[in-house]
């Protein structure tokens, strides 16, 4: 696993500077600089030794290794509550080098907060995607709760202020922005504008279809993941994902309305939606290919 | 004549119509989003969309849920 943070290579290999300086790294988030030779072991019990969890580059480990310039390690004490300095840098722990710097700067748009939409919203805000835009007209309903991220005691709120407390719930370091209004071809350019990546998530087969139409129109750098096609309780892995056009994304089986007799469930749809928050990550790492919105100013990483 | 369809080559008849082509293939006209050859194509001119051999056409219908 590359470092995301490459140093002068002098540094961090045997000779007089690195004894002079030390090895540059950084513990739960701050720099900091060890020995060189120092182990992974030695630092935790040196700064942390009731240490649960330790954490090198993304992975926890169980054995101890020596460390090398760039490394990222973060201790964790099982129970305790970190300072919130400290928190939103162990809550991205996990993640694995680079993401959490590219994803932190990015502006996503949920157009719909449903079904697809409030759990792409979990997902980003879980992934530490910086500033979420949530975008629905309606208000919580019993007959949500079957699949939408809600609670019962929400029942009545509006959608976007329902969702964008849980979120805070999750993530206190995503910043959201609401818009309690229905989307139509007239507003979805102004609306979204400076996102850098839209998730289409009504219910309603026409808006899908407009909302598609129009960012392929008018918003023709922004890349759209769209859906198509999840009801029922077909098998998960027809639920699939193509890109249509040149900014736009398509996941679902393209077929499965949902219809009289046959409904929307909570498993299918958090395939869906599941597919769709991967594919909008994707995106803002650069990983779909030309076009898939990574921008000019966005730290390259080779392969 | 061969067109392309989604990725997949498709035999349709000389001087089909894009009209033609979604009855030919069973998709109703309704909530569709389709380009021909990279260029969108609205509802109204499906119709008067003529396809050629070797033409690309992306076709996507939209159903509800959500």
């Amino acid at each position: 696993m590359k470092p995301p943070v490459q140093f002068p290579p002098e540094i961090g290999t045997e000779g007089p500077r690195a004894d002079a300086e030390g090895l540059p790294l950084r513990v739960n988030e701050r720099p900091h600089r060890v020995a060189p030779g120092a182990t992974l072991f030695q630092l935790r019990d040196r700064l942390k030794p009731d240490a649960d969890v330790v954490i090198l580059n993304g992975f926890p480990l169980a054995e101890d290794r020596p460390l090398a310039a760039g490394d990222e390690v973060v201790l964790i004490r099982r129970g305790e509550v970190p300072s919130p300095e400290e928190l939103e840098s162990l809550m991205v722990a996990r993640h694995g080098p680079g993401v959490h710097a590219r994803v932190k700067a990015a502006r996503v748009g949920i157009a719909g907060c449903g079904g697809l939409g409030s759990a792409v919203a979990i997902a980003l805000a879980r992934t530490g995607v910086g500033h979420l835009l949530l975008v629905d007209f309606d208000v919580v309903e019993p007959s949500n709760l079957n699949r939408q991220q809600f609670f019962i005691d929400q029942i009545g709120l509006p959608k976007v202020d329902a969702l964008r407390d849980n979120l805070l719930r999750m993530n206190p370091y995503v910043r959201t922005e609401t818009r309690n209004l229905r989307l139509t071809a007239r507003n979805i350019p102004e609306t979204f504008a400076g996102c850098h990546v839209i998730a289409e998530c009504f219910d309603d087969p026409t808006m899908k279809r407009d909302l598609t139409v129009a960012v392929r129109r008018d918003l023709p750098t922004i890349p759209l993941v769209t859906v198509s096609g999840i009801a029922g309780y077909g098998p998960a892995d027809s639920i699939r994902v193509r890109r249509i056009f040149r900014n736009v994304w398509l996941v679902g089986d393209t077929e499965t309305a949902a219809a009289p007799g046959r409904g929307l469930l909570a498993p299918r749809v958090a395939v869906a939606a599941g597919q769709q928050a991967n594919v909008v990550l994707r995106l803002l790492l650069g990983e779909e290919g030309e076009g898939s919105g990574r921008r000019e100013s966005d730290p390259v990483e080779e392969g | 004549m061969r067109i392309r369809v989604n990725g997949e080559s498709r035999e349709v008849d000389q001087a089909s119509s894009l009209l033609d082509l979604l009855r030919q293939i069973g998709l109703e006209a309704r909530n569709l989003a389709i380009e021909h050859n990279g260029e969108f194509v609205e509802d109204d001119r499906l119709g008067e969309v003529t396809l050629n051999e070797g033409d690309t056409l992306e076709i996507v219908r939209f159903v509800g849920g959500g």
